[in-house]
C-alpha cells in the first residue's frame, strides 16, 4: 500500500475539524481561538501542498506560501488588537468584546 | 514503510492538535501548537515538499508561536476563570465536529485514489529550485503583494499598540539645536545700589 492523496486529505480534514471544535469549545478564551484558527490554516496548507505534490504542479506550494504570509500577518494584527483590548479592560473576555464598537 | 511513518506522524499531529484546544493552560496550548507544526513539517518532508516544510518551521515556530508565547505570558489573565463553564460546550461541539468530519472524509474516502507517484518538484532538480522558477516569474505579482500585506500588518500592529503617554519628557534634538543665545539669556545692566 502506497502513500496516496487521500491519506493527506483525511489528515487535513481532521485538523480542520479540530480547529472548528476548538473555536466552539473555547468560547471565552480568545487566545486559544486564535490558535485554533492557526490550526485551520495549517490544515488548508497541508491540503494545498498534498494536491500540488500528487498532481505534479508546483502552483499549490506557491499558494501555500501566500497562506503562510497571511496567517503570520493575521496573527500579528490579532494579537496587537488583543493587547490593546487587555490594556483598556484588564481582561480578555470575548463577551465584552463588542464594547470595541466605536 | 512510508505509510507507517505517515500514520505515526499523523496520529501525533492529531493528538497534539486536540491538546491545543483542550489544554488547561494557554502556555501549554502554545507548546502543543509548536509540536503540531513541527510534526506537520515532517509530514511534508515525507512527500518531498521540503521548502514549505522548512518555511513552516521558520515562520510558525520561529515567529508566530513565539509571538503567541510572548502575548500569553505578558497578559496577566486569570485563565482558571476563563476556563469555567466551557464543559457545557463540549457535547454540541463534538456533534458538530463529527458531522463536519464525516462530511469531508466521506468525499475523500468515496473518491478512488490511485497511487500516483509524488512529484514535489516538477521540471527541476530540487523542490526549492522548482518553486523559485515560478515564484519570481509567473507569480511575481503575488509575491510582491505578499510583501505589501506583511508591511501593512507590521504598520498596523505598531500603530495599534503604540501608546502616547502625556507626561513623559523626551529629548527633541531639533528644538535643542534651534535654540539661540538670545532666547535663553537676558543681559541686564544693573545700576549700583538699585537692583533690578
Amino acid at each position: 500500500m502506497d502513500l496516496t492523496l487521500n491519506h493527506y486529505l483525511v489528515l487535513s480534514a481532521f485538523l480542520f475539524t479540530v480547529g472548528v471544535v476548538g473555536i466552539f469549545v473555547n468560547r471565552k478564551n480568545i487566545i486559544v481561538i486564535l490558535m485554533a484558527i492557526e490550526l485551520i490554516l495549517l490544515s488548508v496548507n497541508i491540503n494545498l501542498i498534498a494536491f500540488s505534490v500528487f498532481l505534479g504542479t508546483i502552483t499549490g506550494q506557491v499558494f501555500a506560501m501566500l497562506v503562510l504570509t497571511v496567517a503570520a500577518a493575521e496573527a500579528a494584527v490579532g494579537l496587537a488588537i488583543l493587547v490593546v483590548f487587555f490594556r483598556q479592560r484588564g481582561d480578555i473576555s470575548v463577551e465584552a468584546i463588542d464594547q470595541m464598537k466605536g | 514503510m512510508e505509510v507507517i511513518a505517515f500514520w505515526i506522524l499523523a496520529v501525533i499531529v492529531g493528538a497534539s492538535a486536540i491538546c491545543v484546544i483542550s489544554a488547561r493552560n494557554p502556555v501549554h496550548s502554545v507548546l502543543w501548537l509548536i509540536f503540531a507544526f513541527f510534526t506537520s513539517a515532517a509530514l511534508l518532508v515525507l512527500i518531498g515538499a521540503e521548502f514549505i516544510a522548512m518555511l513552516l518551521v521558520v515562520v510558525y515556530v520561529g515567529a508566530v508561536a513565539v509571538l503567541f508565547l510572548f502575548v500569553v505570558m505578558m497578559l496577566d489573565v486569570d485563565f482558571v476563570e476563563l476556563k469555567q463553564g466551557t464543559l457545557r460546550y463540549w457535547p454540541l461541539a463534538l456533534i458538530i465536529g463529527l458531522a463536519f468530519f464525516a462530511q469531508i472524509a466521506l468525499v475523500s474516502f468515496a473518491s478512488e485514489a490511485e497511487a500516483v507517484r509524488p512529484q514535489p518538484s516538477p521540471g527541476a532538480e530540487t523542490n526549492a529550485e522548482a518553486i523559485g522558477q515560478v515564484l519570481y516569474t509567473d507569480y511575481v505579482l503575488l509575491f510582491q503583494t505578499a510583501g505589501i500585506i506583511l508591511l501593512i500588518a507590521m504598520i498596523g500592529a505598531i500603530v495599534l499598540t503604540l501608546r502616547a503617554r502625556p507626561h513623559v519628557k523626551r529629548q527633541d534634538i531639533a528644538k535643542q539645536t534651534a535654540r539661540r543665545r538670545k532666547d535663553a539669556t537676558d543681559l541686564v545692566d544693573v545700576e549700583p545700589g538699585r537692583g533690578i
